[in-house]
């Protein structure tokens, strides 16, 4: 079975690194696919549920008869009907041990907390039916004072105030604290600020982090098969494991006996990772009636119900010496929650508690968390999920700081940032950055965007009273991705682990059969789990089959969100390809008639040192199938499975370059140019990574500029639909310019940092600093997000600067020699501005 | 989502159509490109009993020469009008708001009519027509009127149209020579302008000889500056003279506040968008 035939050159070269096209698209593309909302099953029912107008009220009265009674309507269920299955959907995450978390029934039953929450369901025979139907179910409510301002609800008690559930007796639902006194990483962030109170720099700021909504392209929607051995349930989730995972302990029903299966997924956005009302719902009337049931949402129910994300007050401290260097800082942050305490739920802005820090080095940090309860649509993880909000932060801090010690932005941030010569490096917050070079990052970047030229012209248009201002923003942000170490996602006191599995099986005919515990909803998985596969066994990338999303086929997996496939979940592959290798070689050896030691494996091909003779590993598969000559003893297989959970974090990093125009007239603005030169590790597929990137500064660009979720004084959301949640499209943004530095990750053999977040977590204080940065000579120091044209005409105008005629003396880039030495002379005091 | 049952008629003549208008009484709806209506529908903001399609009337399709005028049927689609040669010689205004109309999408199935009889105060097309006096041609049980565009548009998605008549065309008096500009303000692309103005201007030796402004979403109808159209005649057109005479373009106007900005903003907004959109006209 030796064989000295050449391979084709192509086949050696490696698939790490290459733009291949994604297997996924043509599918994906023409619409040859299976969407949840697509599968139809004999006898299949469908559902509509009645959602709750009121924020928060007290459910008197139902009255399901008219509705009963309607054409082909086989049942309504109220939350009383099912008071007795259903107990509470559950949080994966309550940060402390004493988190108070209300009761959260997948279905209201005496009282509502958000408008939206589902208070019946009803199944009929088509979802016209069902929907017509739902209309006619009666319920009386009594409404009640609604918590809906998060500063005011953090107030309250029992007595002031109003209280979203007010058995809990406060709206807060836990304190959460990280002290790098306390916990030995660095010093005391009181002592730090009182140095710089005295001499040095102290910078107060507070920032709103709007709440966003996940805006994903295919709704949700859930199908559940009760008949036959195992209850099948079909979901556009992100997580088809844990959905098993939570309605069997939800449920009582034994996990073995449920599937779950993710088909292609329409976009998650973090959005889809939750454990959904409707899925509850939907499972529960399948196994009452004994008949499959089908729930997919409508938009405007996904942007009402479906998890939130974001929303914050952010009151931030930062100490600094008179150079500009930092030494402390101080987080005060307040997060909505909304109803109920969510999948993630308070564990969400707990992601932020190592990222406010950033790239930099400081003596001393606090950060201080109070999640609170309002009765709005509830809050979970969105696509960066608490490391946006707290890059959001530090980097416009920096920005300020940076005009305070009138300096270029980019000089005071490598006053404080880590050296490439000093990773690995232990920060203040107490997490090891294993990697990283943010003085090449910051390099690439500013040649990209041609840095001086765009500050050189910034500088005439300030001199010349020009209506059309230009701003330039930096972000030189990094993120914690691969979540997580199983570990210290123990400490933190997260129910799960954060390992992932895979497998391999070598199919007869030398085809491969990886299955991933992840689950991709857009991401190209199938490809570059392909190219991981085909470059470590050395078979052709189409050999290689990808499987997934079903916990019938990946029965072990923690699926996909935090930037972790890749890092965690193709690391997975990555030592089940090895393993395949090393039982192989022990048959390659037998059938080459060779000791193992003298076999070398390169190429796909065994081997024999000094010799021509070789063997193909897909010829071993065969081999293996067969049986007919393998060692005594062998098992007849080399499939090989592997777990794997991370040691650490994966840290990837960039430096990020906006450019934009603020018509002064009008407050509109124009973005002029954006360069990003991210570090997200070794690259698997740079078309992939290239997509991520630029869908990640669009949803980042997007919360700077565009989106807002808003309830009025009664709590009905107002942006309620896409007319007034303002998604952006390709027309309303430039072409970006984006790079690459390369530092891989040290933990795992690919080297791969994650890339899913990464331009998200940039893009929104760039963004922003390059508006404020446009607007700074009015005297303006910030605009609230989103920065519409309104609010920033308004920052202008408020500070007298209307209509693009700017006070003539301060008509200069905030680091201007000239204004250096004003701003200088006046900041004798040293104190807070 | 999934709208309310209702019934369908889709008539081929005018007759036809106003036939089941007065049949359905206070429960028909007309749909023509469905552009507005198919959203309301589905979100349930409505339910009709009885939905009358007129896509298949034909004699309400198309441009014509009609003297002093060009004619638009109700029902030519805004792409349609968009890239007519008859539209642009005598109506250049109507070209480049209709130009501006949401997105290519919707400009090819969303109609010039149905548009105008949807009278949002937010919609393009009002005050372009209101600026260039444009005159509705109405059919009903009782035959034939015209309505002047001042009263055509009553209040918010209310015109003075009855229920049983149907609007069949819409004529334009010819505007041959006039430079013309719609400015529009929006945060996104697909978004119903903040503020515009549509502006047409004559200019004759540098001179602004006559102008037409109208503005859109600065009230429950569109209206017109015409304090700026009299403040225009005779100045140069500069952009100091234009400055001036803008400057009182929400005079009188009664802006709503939303996400998007408040009053104030809107009426600041017009003041700019007005110089911008004069200067744009009559630059060329």
């Amino acid at each position: 079975m030796t064989s000295t035939q050449e391979r084709p050159a192509d086949a050696v070269e490696s698939e790490i690194g290459k733009s291949r096209r994604r297997k996924e698209d043509q599918r994906l593309i023409t619409g040859r696919t299976r969407w949840t909302d697509n599968i139809q099953l004999t006898g299949m029912l469908h559902l509509a549920m009645v959602r709750s107008p009121y924020a928060h009220a007290r459910i008197t009265a139902i009255d399901t008869s008219e509705a009963k009674t309607a054409p082909n309507v086989v049942t309504v269920l109220t939350g009383a009907d099912v008071s007795d299955d259903q107990g509470t959907l559950i949080t994966a995450w309550p940060i402390t041990t004493d988190q108070k978390s209300p009761a959260h029934p997948p279905m209201a039953v005496d009282r509502v907390a958000f408008a939206g929450e589902v208070v019946a369901v009803v199944a009929a025979r088509s979802a016209a039916e069902a929907r017509d139907a739902a209309e006619l179910v009666d319920v009386d409510y009594e409404e009640l004072p609604a918590a809906l301002d998060l500063k005011q609800a953090a107030e309250a008690d029992a007595d002031h105030g109003v209280l979203a559930h007010p058995d809990l007796g406060t709206n807060k639902a836990a304190f959460w604290q990280l002290d790098s006194a306390a916990q030995g990483s660095g010093g005391s962030v009181d002592e730090a600020i009182a140095t710089a109170r005295a001499d040095g720099i102290v910078i107060e700021r507070e920032y709103r982090q709007q709440r966003l909504i996940p805006a994903f392209m295919e709704p949700r929607s859930v199908v559940v098969d009760p008949t036959g051995e195992q209850i099948t349930v079909w979901s556009a989730t992100q997580i088809p494991h844990i959905v098993r995972f939570a309605l069997a302990a939800t449920t009582g029903v034994p996990e073995s006996k449920i599937r779950v299966i993710a088909p292609d997924v329409g976009g998650g956005f973090g959005g889809k990772l939750q454990i959904t009302p409707e899925e509850w719902i939907a499972f529960c009337v399948a196994r009452r009636l004994g008949r499959p049931v089908k729930h997919t949402e409508t938009r405007s129910e996904s942007l009402m119900a479906g998890h939130h994300g974001r929303d914050q007050w952010q009151k931030l401290t930062l100490a600094a010496t008179k150079e500009g260097r930092v030494t402390a800082l101080k987080v005060d942050l307040l997060a909505d929650m909304g109803a109920y305490a969510a999948l993630v739920g308070t564990g969400v802005p707990v992601l932020g508690a190592w990222m406010f820090n950033s790239i930099y080095k400081f003596d001393a940090y606090q950060f201080n968390l109070t999640p609170v309860y309002t009765n709005k649509t509830w809050v979970d993880a969105y696509r960066g999920a608490g490391r946006p909000e707290a890059t959001y932060a530090i980097e416009r801090l920096m920005e300020e700081l940076a005009a305070e010690v009138g300096k270029d932005p980019l000089e005071v941030r490598a006053l404080s940032w880590i050296k490439h010569e000093e990773f690995p490096f232990t920060t203040v917050a107490g997490m090891t950055y294993d990697s990283g070079n943010y003085e090449a990052a910051t390099a690439k970047a500013k040649e990209m965007f041609g840095y001086d030229e765009l500050r050189a012209e910034q500088k005439r248009r300030r001199e010349s009273n020009d209506p059309v201002q230009l701003g330039i923003g930096v972000s030189t942000f990094t993120e914690m991705c691969g979540l997580a170490p199983s570990r210290i996602l123990g400490q933190l006191n997260y129910a799960a682990g954060g390992w992932d599995h895979a497998d391999i099986r070598m199919l007869a005919t030398g085809k491969v059969e990886v299955v991933t515990g992840t689950s991709p909803h857009g991401q190209g998985h199938e490809t570059a789990w392909s190219q991981i596969v085909a470059d470590r066994l050395g078979v052709p990338f189409e050999d290689v089959e990808v499987l997934h999303g079903d916990t019938q086929v990946s029965y072990h997996g923690m699926d996909t969100y935090g930037s972790r496939s890749l890092v965690v979940g193709a690391e997975a592959v990555v030592r089940a390809a090895d393993k395949v290798i090393e039982k192989a070689k022990p048959f390659a050896a037998h059938l080459l008639e060779a000791s193992v030691d003298d076999l070398e494996f390169t190429g796909g091909r065994f081997t024999v040192r000094g010799t021509d003779k070789d063997l193909g590993i897909q010829d071993v598969a065969l081999a293996a199938f067969t049986g007919h000559n393998l060692p005594d003893g062998a098992e007849p297989s080399i499939d090989a499975s592997a777990s794997f959970d991370p040691e650490n974090f994966s840290f990837p990093h960039g430096t990020h370059l906006c450019a934009v125009e603020i018509d002064t007239e009008t407050g509109g603005v124009k973005m002029r140019k954006y360069v990003c030169v991210d570090d997200v590790g070794t690259i698997v597929n740079p078309m992939i990574v290239e997509g991520q990137v630029h869908g990640g500064l669009v949803q980042g660009i997007a919360q700077a500029l565009f989106e807002e979720a808003v309830h009025d004084e009664s709590g009905t959301l107002v942006s309620a639909s896409f007319v007034d949640y303002l998604v952006p499209t390709a027309a309303d943004l430039i072409s970006f310019e984006t790079g690459h530095t390369t530092s891989p990750s040290t933990y795992t053999k690919l080297g791969t940092k994650g890339v899913g977040e990464a331009g998200t977590i940039a893009s929104t204080p760039a963004v922003v600093n390059a508006i404020v940065d446009a607007i700074r000579h009015f005297g303006v120091n910030d605009v609230q997000m989103p920065c519409t044209p309104a609010r920033i005409w308004k920052a202008i105008h408020d500070q007298g600067g209307g209509g693009g005629e700017p006070t003539p003396g301060d008509a200069m880039p905030h680091f201007d020699e000239q204004d250096v030495a004003d701003r200088t002379a006046g900041a004798d005091d040293g104190g807070a501005r | 989502m999934i709208p309310a049952k209702f019934d369908y008629v889709s008539p081929t003549t005018v007759e036809e159509a106003l036939q089941a208008l007065a049949a359905a009484g206070d429960e028909g709806k007309v749909i023509a490109g469905g552009q507005s209506l198919l959203p309301v529908l589905r979100m349930r903001l409505n339910a009709p009993e009885m939905i009358i399609d007129i896509g298949k009337i034909d004699s309400m399709r198309g441009v014509r020469d009609d003297g002093d005028a060009i004619v638009i049927g109700a029902l030519t689609t805004h792409a349609e009008v968009q890239t007519d040669p008859l539209v642009r010689e005598h109506a250049l205004l109507i070209t480049k708001a209709v130009s501006e109309v949401a997105d290519p999408q919707i400009r090819h199935r969303g109609t010039f009519g149905g548009a105008l009889a949807h009278a949002d105060p937010a919609g393009d097309l009002g005050a372009p027509a209101l600026a260039l006096d444009a005159e509705f041609v109405v059919a009903g049980p009782g035959g034939t009127r015209t309505i002047a565009a001042t009263d055509f548009f009553v209040d918010l998605f209310t015109t003075a149209m009855e229920d049983t008549e149907l609007l069949t065309e819409v004529r334009i008096p010819k505007w041959s020579g006039w430079g013309a500009h719609y400015e529009k303000f929006v945060r996104v692309a697909h978004q119903w302008p903040i503020v515009a103005v549509a502006a047409a201007v004559k200019v004759d030796g540098g001179q602004i000889a006559e102008a037409r402004v109208g503005l859109t979403n600065m009230g429950s109808t569109p209206l017109r500056a015409t304090s700026v159209e009299r403040a225009l005649v005779g100045q140069p057109a500069t952009d100091e003279a234009v400055r001036a005479a803008a400057a009182s373009a929400a005079e009188g106007t009664n802006p709503p506040s939303d996400l998007n900005g408040d009053a104030d903003y809107r009426r600041h907004l017009a003041t700019v968008l007005t110089r911008r959109a004069v200067l744009a006209a009559a630059g060329g």
